[in-house]
């Protein structure tokens, strides 16, 4: 547990300091929320129709952008086998990999969300459900995106595998929310969403270290 | 006779190739025997009272389909004992069979297209079952990208069996949350009239033949590619014992 913990500090001191952070993935994030109206046309109406799934689809893709080196870097010098000898289990590391991810990036994103939201019209009654989605889709999201990290360990094309690896994986959650999010803004019932979105999230963290232990310690041999 | 030389001929590379080599060309004739009998009997049957002459296309479509989802569990129970029990053929079962499962999917998907354009009116629809299909092409493309981007042969193919393992689990939820997703939008109403009758009796023989068809050739196919690899693993071995003795 204390190593745990410790991992943790460092896999957080790490995600916060690298590359500016947070505000990297914040940045991407608004990018892709300004090029939206751009492509499908300004007109508050159509715009407002689609501003809650939008936000929500923006989400997994900013939760995509700094995965890519969430394995590789302490692969590439040795840390990972370090690790890997280390009291923790490499299933211990990779949870504590992915939590500091979510909470470096996924976490603010998730603040980021309704703000988005808002920009592009949605209505301000969606908001609490639409950090809550953010929140929960955001860790399982960091833990199946561990996962794709992990597979990819030692690919010379990491990024763009990694997301072709992930995005499919991404359906459940990215469905669940988003009829959610849907089903609440017309007044539909909503919860069976939301509590789909919470029971994935929950199945996500508990078996993917496993695979992510698995891949890791394939990498290593 | 007990199950571990029940099944050697799965197991031992030797008795592999000596079991594929006949049963390889045998599949492969039966299937297309199957498969002149079954597009025969496709022109034989009447039209449909209300499909007219496209309910044809429902005997080379619904194979397709069913069998792209037979590739994957394939495709899963193989990477399982790859990575579990560390059969070597197994693992080259797993690698021959993607690309197989891959085309049975596109094939699957193209002639859905193409049958619904008359049908429906369009090419395409975000229905439950259209959408699943593609993300079961996805999921196959993902394990192939991943399996040819690693460099070492055996860390790729026990990455993939990974992948191959979470995508077993995944693929009924996706299954699930696409029909979910579907029923809580507004469902595509033509496709669930059509799907409300039972198949009749005269349109099960093609159906039945080309099924037979389409699992015999990817029989043919599976097999057919495992001996390329197990040939290719061969050749690279004794390229190695041959740079060995030059030096």
């Amino acid at each position: 547990m204390k190593a745990f913990g410790v991992l943790l500090r460092r896999e957080l001191a790490l995600a916060w300091g690298r590359g500016g952070g947070p505000l990297l993935a914040l940045t991407f994030y608004a990018c892709v929320v300004v090029l939206l109206p751009m492509a499908s046309g300004r007109a508050p109406e159509r715009l407002a129709a689609i501003a809650p799934g939008i936000a929500w689809l923006a989400l997994a893709l900013a939760a995509l952008l700094s995965l890519e080196r969430l394995f590789e870097r302490d692969y590439e010098d040795g840390t990972l086998d370090l690790l890997a000898l280390g009291p923790a289990p490499l299933e211990a590391v990779a949870v504590a990999k992915c939590l500091a991810q979510w909470l470096a990036t996924g976490a603010p994103l998730a603040l980021a969300a309704p703000v988005a939201a808002l920009m592009l019209g949605a209505e301000l009654k969606v908001m609490p459900l639409l950090v809550l989605c953010a929140l929960a889709g955001g860790l399982a999201f960091a833990f199946l995106g561990g996962l794709g990290a992990a597979l990819a360990l030692g690919s010379k094309r990491g990024g763009l595998l990694v997301a072709v690896i992930v995005l499919p994986l991404f359906a459940p959650p990215v469905i669940f929310g988003a009829g959610a999010l849907d089903g609440y803004a017309a007044g539909l019932p909503w919860t069976g969403g939301l509590l789909l979105l919470l029971a994935y999230c929950v199945g996500a963290v508990a078996l993917s270290p496993l695979a992510m232990g698995a891949a890791c310690r394939n990498a290593l041999d | 006779m007990d199950a571990r030389n029940t099944f050697d001929f799965l197991t031992n590379p030797e008795r592999f190739m000596a079991f594929s080599r006949w049963a390889a060309p045998l599949l492969g004739v039966l299937s297309a025997i199957a498969a002149i009998a079954g597009l025969v009997v496709t022109f034989l049957v009447p039209e449909d009272y209300q499909q007219g002459d496209t309910v044809r296309m429902m005997f080379i479509h619904i194979p397709a389909a069913s069998i792209a989802i037979f590739i994957y569990v394939c495709l899963g129970v193989a990477s399982f004992l790859a990575l579990v029990f560390r059969q070597a053929l197994a693992d080259l079962a797993a690698q021959a069979c993607a690309p197989i499962g891959a085309v049975y999917t596109a094939l699957a998907l193209i002639t859905g297209s193409l049958w619904g354009k008359p049908m429906w009116g369009t090419w395409w629809v975000w229905d439950a079952r259209l959408t699943s299909v593609l993300v079961l092409l996805l999921f196959y493309l993902g394990y192939m990208a991943l399996r040819g981007s690693l460099e070492d042969e055996q860390k790729a193919a026990r990455a993939a069996a990974i992948l191959a393992l979470v995508g077993l689990i995944n693929l009924p939820i996706v299954k699930f949350s696409v029909d979910w997703w579907n029923t809580l939008h507004q469902g595509s109403s033509t496709f669930m009239a059509k799907k409300g009758d039972g198949l009749p009796a005269i349109y099960a023989w093609p159906a039945l033949l080309m099924g037979l068809a389409y699992l015999g050739g990817f029989g043919a196919l599976w097999l057919v590619r495992i001996r390329a690899l197990v040939w290719r693993r061969k050749a690279r071995s004794l390229s190695l014992k041959l740079a060995e003795t030059a030096r």
